[in-house]
């Protein structure tokens, strides 16, 4: 067997596409069975089964799902209430909400009413990232499909009047943060909203608001279907449930998987990305959650395991499970810069630190990549960083800060051999003009 | 941030097509009456889709549509990448993602191959049918390097590929798209090594399901 995860525990039997993503198809494999008996059971029941079950958002942030929704006014009063589900889909490394909304979209469909109702929400919004055309018309497709069997829409089979609308960017990672999602929804720029308020109190159209990634939503339903403490005997405590994995960079067979939480990192990337190229031997550092978690280093990957607790120790983040692999021929500096590089442009420019600090941060890190630079501006690379973080609106200033930090704790010597390697060069090439001063 | 400024030379006029139209008020209907505005970006795709890019009377007809200033529509054309604010290659427009993830598998080569067969990044081609950009992540991280070309990913892409489907385009054929490693979707390479078992698909999991875990009837809180 490979990997921890047993067949007959997947909750994504279509995560590939080797089967029929419709109705049909869907309802074979499990989907929609007793949907109508949990909502019997009651919005509290539903709440307590997630909450019980362990499940933490699966978009990076890691909160409580079930928490999250006992957040919302426990009434209906003057405005409405609304579900909206985050599939802008951005993070570097993190392909995964993709697999569910092409394949296996009912099993989203289905937990965006569970959730809905247990929220007293009568209509859910889903958000996909503008570039996903075919997964939008997937959706468009299953949505209809849900319709026309009676599962959603007013007077359905469920009881519970509910619409699910698809909606979709432009291409701006921000409208992955949840309030710039909303924006984005009501027709602006996606720029960040300050809180408090919260979402939950005034959200989209100043209504009470969940936002919640895809992957959270889709799997409620077979949790409430198999037992909340079924889907809290994977992982370790605090860090339960099964996740979608993705696997990019420098592995023999990246893809997609789902794993039980807390699977060693090196067992994921042997048994499912086949192992690193070259051997472990050959491993250089891995980004484990997305472009903005710090790297680590193979010694800390050696004994990292994929939850959030074990990601923390090591000081980085589990994020959304997208392990970036990086083996000895990989050009660390650059590399990083790169990801420095995609936060200054998707920087939305409301916070001068972000705005000023994401693109001063790139240029330094691009001429420390061929060594270009002074040795003392390593400290202030990481002075600056740690003005960046924690003083913008939203937390891309951090996620642009954090990978730069991470490159300095592990990576200092190769920085500094950069700058020393071009600076010798250089005293040849000028004679001895630099020997001199 | 990236900046963004409209087209120096700019159509005098812009017409909504009738299949435009029915569409752009389909999107309307998804949301609350006094909400239209929140079908911007939807009608804003649209109308990229009918012109190829958006121009700025374009945006005024938009604005005049959903009842939003002007500047509003502006903003949000301006803000979001996808938008094209300069005529593209109407026969493909390549956009090859750079980020690092697809870097480390060899975004570089295919983009040296787009600069090599159409010339300079986001210039149109001399024959006007090409454009190529460099774009950040597109979600497709375990099929990198990836392109995304008109509306399809192209996946798992050798420089050789990138130059036989710029070449198929040029020839007026449509490449396939999805994985060029002869993988389905994302699964490893050489085969799925999970969602083997049969018991899965035997429609086993649609049986009735009698009594959900956790369901026995919850003790009643005391009356406060």
């Amino acid at each position: 067997m490979v990997g921890i995860l047993q067949d007959k525990d997947r909750i994504f039997t279509n995560l590939y596409g080797f089967h029929d993503w419709g109705l049909e198809g869907a309802k074979k494999r499990g989907a929609w069975n007793a949907t109508k008996d949990m909502l019997d059971l009651g919005g509290d029941w539903i709440i307590n089964n997630v909450k019980n079950s362990g499940l933490r958002g699966r978009g990076g942030a890691g909160f409580s799902t079930g928490l999250k929704w006992s957040f919302m006014p426990k009434e209906v009063k003057d405005r409405p209430h609304y579900l909206v589900i985050n599939a802008d889909e951005s993070e570097p490394a993190t392909c995964k909400d993709r697999e569910i909304m092409r394949h296996d979209p009912h099993l989203l469909i289905e937990g965006a009413l569970i959730a809905s109702f247990a929220m007293k929400a009568h209509a859910c919004y889903i958000y996909l990232r503008g570039e996903y055309i075919l997964e939008r018309e997937r959706m468009e497709a299953a949505v209809k499909q849900a319709y026309e069997a009676k599962l959603i829409g007013d007077d359905n089979v469920h009881g519970w009047d509910f619409h699910v609308y698809i909606h979709h960017g432009a291409g701006a990672y921000i409208c992955g943060e949840e309030t710039a999602l909303l924006e984005s929804l009501e027709g602006k720029k996606g720029q960040p909203r300050l809180k408090p308020p919260f979402p939950a109190g005034a959200g989209l159209y100043g209504c009470p608001t969940t936002v919640n990634n895809v992957e959270s939503i889709a799997v409620v339903g077979t949790i409430l279907r198999r037992g909340a403490d079924w889907f809290a005997s994977f992982g370790r405590p605090n860090n339960t449930g099964t996740k979608l994995m993705s696997l990019s960079g420098h592995v023999n067979t990246p893809c997609v998987v789902e794993e039980a939480m807390s699977i060693p990192l090196r067992q994921l990337i042997e048994d499912h990305g086949g192992g690193v190229r070259g051997g472990w031997e050959n491993l250089k550092a891995i980004i484990p959650g997305g472009a903005s978690c710090p790297v680590i280093t193979r010694e800390q990957a050696e004994v990292a395991l994929m939850d959030f607790d074990s990601m923390r120790e090591h000081r980085s983040s589990l994020g959304t499970a997208g392990v970036t692999v990086m083996d000895q021929s990989t050009d660390i500096v650059k590399a990083i810069a790169r990801i420095s590089y995609f936060f200054k442009h998707e920087s939305c420019g409301q916070c001068t630190p972000c705005r000023e600090g994401t693109g001063w941060m790139w240029r330094v890190l691009e001429r420390m990549a061929i060594g270009d630079a002074d040795p003392s501006e390593i400290d202030l690379l990481l002075d600056v960083a740690g003005q960046v973080e924690g003083h913008t609106i939203c937390a891309l200033g951090d996620a642009a800060a954090w990978p730069v930090q991470g490159l300095i704790r592990h990576f200092r010597h190769e920085i500094e051999e950069r700058i020393h390697t071009y600076r010798s060069r250089r005293a040849n090439f000028a004679g001895h003009a630099i020997a001199a001063e | 941030m990236s900046v963004r400024r409209l087209a120096k030379e700019q159509p005098s006029s812009f017409e909504f097509s009738k299949e435009t139209m029915e569409k752009a008020q389909w999107w309307i209907k998804k949301y609350p009456e006094s909400r239209r505005q929140s079908a911007v970006i939807p009608i804003l795709w649209l109308v990229q889709k009918q012109e190829g890019w958006v121009s700025e009377p374009s945006l005024r007809a938009i604005g005049d549509l959903l009842g939003m200033a002007y500047i509003r529509v502006l903003e949000v054309a301006t803000f979001y990448t996808m938008f094209q604010l300069t005529p593209v290659g109407k026969t493909a427009l390549i956009q090859v993602c750079g980020t690092t993830q697809c870097m480390l598998r060899g975004s570089n080569d295919l983009m040296r191959v787009c600069r090599e067969k159409i010339g300079p990044k986001d210039e149109l081609s001399a024959d006007g049918r090409f454009t190529w950009q460099e774009v950040e992540c597109i979600g497709a991280c375990s099929n990198a390097p990836v392109a995304q070309i008109n509306d399809l990913y192209y996946e798992d892409l050798t420089p050789e590929n990138m130059a036989q489907i710029i070449d198929d385009f040029a020839a007026g054929k449509t490449p396939k798209a999805g994985s060029y490693v002869g993988r389905h979707t994302s699964e490893p390479v050489g085969g799925a090594r999970v969602l083997t078992d049969p018991a899965l698909y035997d429609g086993s999991a649609a049986q009735k399901i009698t009594k959900l875990p956790n369901s026995e009837p919850v003790a009643e809180k005391a009356p406060a």
